[in-house]
């Protein structure tokens, strides 16, 4: 059976789903999906870019960030998720921080089968924190951040959406 | 070196309106406060994550002085941070740093290389545009007026004493009576943001 994936999920799409979900700053740290996006998200004026240089960082800006009467999103790859566990359990959930953790999902395949450790360990990663999440590969679905939305702020929890689109899209 | 006690009292006249995230100075600051809903006691979250979290509200009140008060344990796990918050340069952002060259909550150990760091060039390098560093209390208290009175970001490291706690952290005073969700709940009621 063909494993032909029928459209990408589009920078612009992405970009939309942030306008749309009032996004005021991207607290960010590029990975190998997201360099399309980046330029977007340059030229939107409504959105400021916080560029971090570890994505734990990215949780307690996103806290501060929220604290103070922003909406922010966290726009990072899943080594990077992994890399935030002790920050996520204290500035994200242990401050009732619903926001937004869009994740690009390094070694995702669609038929399961990967030989990146990366990809191996996201979901058990993502369960082990108690995290709702939802997998993003298309245009077709990119209905689901605006759900990913709605539940953060309805629970006060980060929700992640894994971006499985890996050299397929945004750097393609 | 000074007391961690003596330097925030040197700093309150001149506080203001600020918004002050104490850190780890949270125990002594909630004896000097004179205004505790714009404070952030935050006790420790999750380490290293103090400045981001004020950089965020920094962020997020570009009207209003952000104040806090760092320690060198949580610097020194975050060093990166000195880049992201020297590129965004919040002018109302007032980055001090309580050094006292060990890890306190955990029984005084030294931090790597304590004694030689030296916090205010690290910040400089990192790109803020002004940092600076005090171990007496006197010089400290003549500068503040004039590093409050300026734009920020700025970095301001103090030496202080080490006030090493021992006993075992379920046997240790309650000094902060609010939880964390109830601090910034009384935040965003005193700035008037409305709560997603």
């Amino acid at each position: 059976m063909a494993e032909v994936q029928s459209a990408a999920l589009s920078p612009a799409t992405v970009l939309a789903e942030m306008k749309k979900n009032s996004v005021s700053h991207i607290v960010w740290l590029p990975d190998s999906e997201t360099n399309w996006l980046y330029l977007l998200m340059q030229a939107e004026p409504s959105l400021t870019l916080v560029g971090v240089t570890r994505e734990g960082h990215a949780c307690s800006i996103a806290s501060g960030l929220a604290a103070g009467g922003a909406r922010p999103m966290i726009l990072i790859q899943n080594t990077g998720l992994q890399e935030s566990g002790d920050s996520l359990r204290g500035w994200l959930l242990g401050m009732n921080v619903g926001c937004v953790m869009m994740v690009g999902y390094r070694g995702w395949t669609r038929h399961g089968v990967t030989t990146d450790t990366a990809a191996t360990y996201t979901e058990p990663f993502i369960n082990a924190y108690g995290l709702d999440y939802y997998l993003v590969e298309s245009d077709a679905d990119a209905s689901r951040i605006s759900v990913a939305f709605e539940e953060a702020e309805k629970t006060k929890r980060p929700v992640v959406v894994l971006v499985g689109d890996e050299y397929h899209g945004f750097n393609r | 070196m000074m007391r961690i006690a003596e330097a925030l009292a040197a700093f309150k006249p001149h506080r203001g309106d600020a918004i002050v995230v104490p850190g780890r100075g949270g125990k002594f600051w909630a004896e000097l406060t004179g205004n505790p809903n714009l404070d952030v006691p935050l006790g420790d979250p999750a380490m290293g994550g103090h400045a981001g979290f004020a950089l965020g509200l920094a962020l997020a009140q570009p009207n209003r002085k952000v104040v806090l008060f760092d320690s060198e344990g949580d610097i020194l796990m975050s060093l990166g941070m000195l880049t992201t918050i020297a590129e965004q340069a919040p002018v109302n952002f007032y980055h001090f740093l309580l050094d006292n060259e060990v890890y306190a909550t955990t029984g005084g150990q030294p931090v790597p290389n304590a004694k030689h760091v030296k916090y205010d060039r690290l910040a400089l390098a990192a790109g803020y545009p002004r940092a600076q560093a005090f171990d007496k209390l006197d010089d400290l208290d003549r500068a503040l007026p004039e590093i409050l009175g300026r734009p920020g970001p700025v970095f301001v490291a103090l030496k202080v004493y080490p006030e090493v706690e021992n006993a075992p952290i379920g046997q240790r005073r309650r000094w902060n009576t609010r939880s964390r969700t109830q601090v910034v709940a009384d935040l965003q009621q005193k700035l008037g943001i409305q709560s997603a």
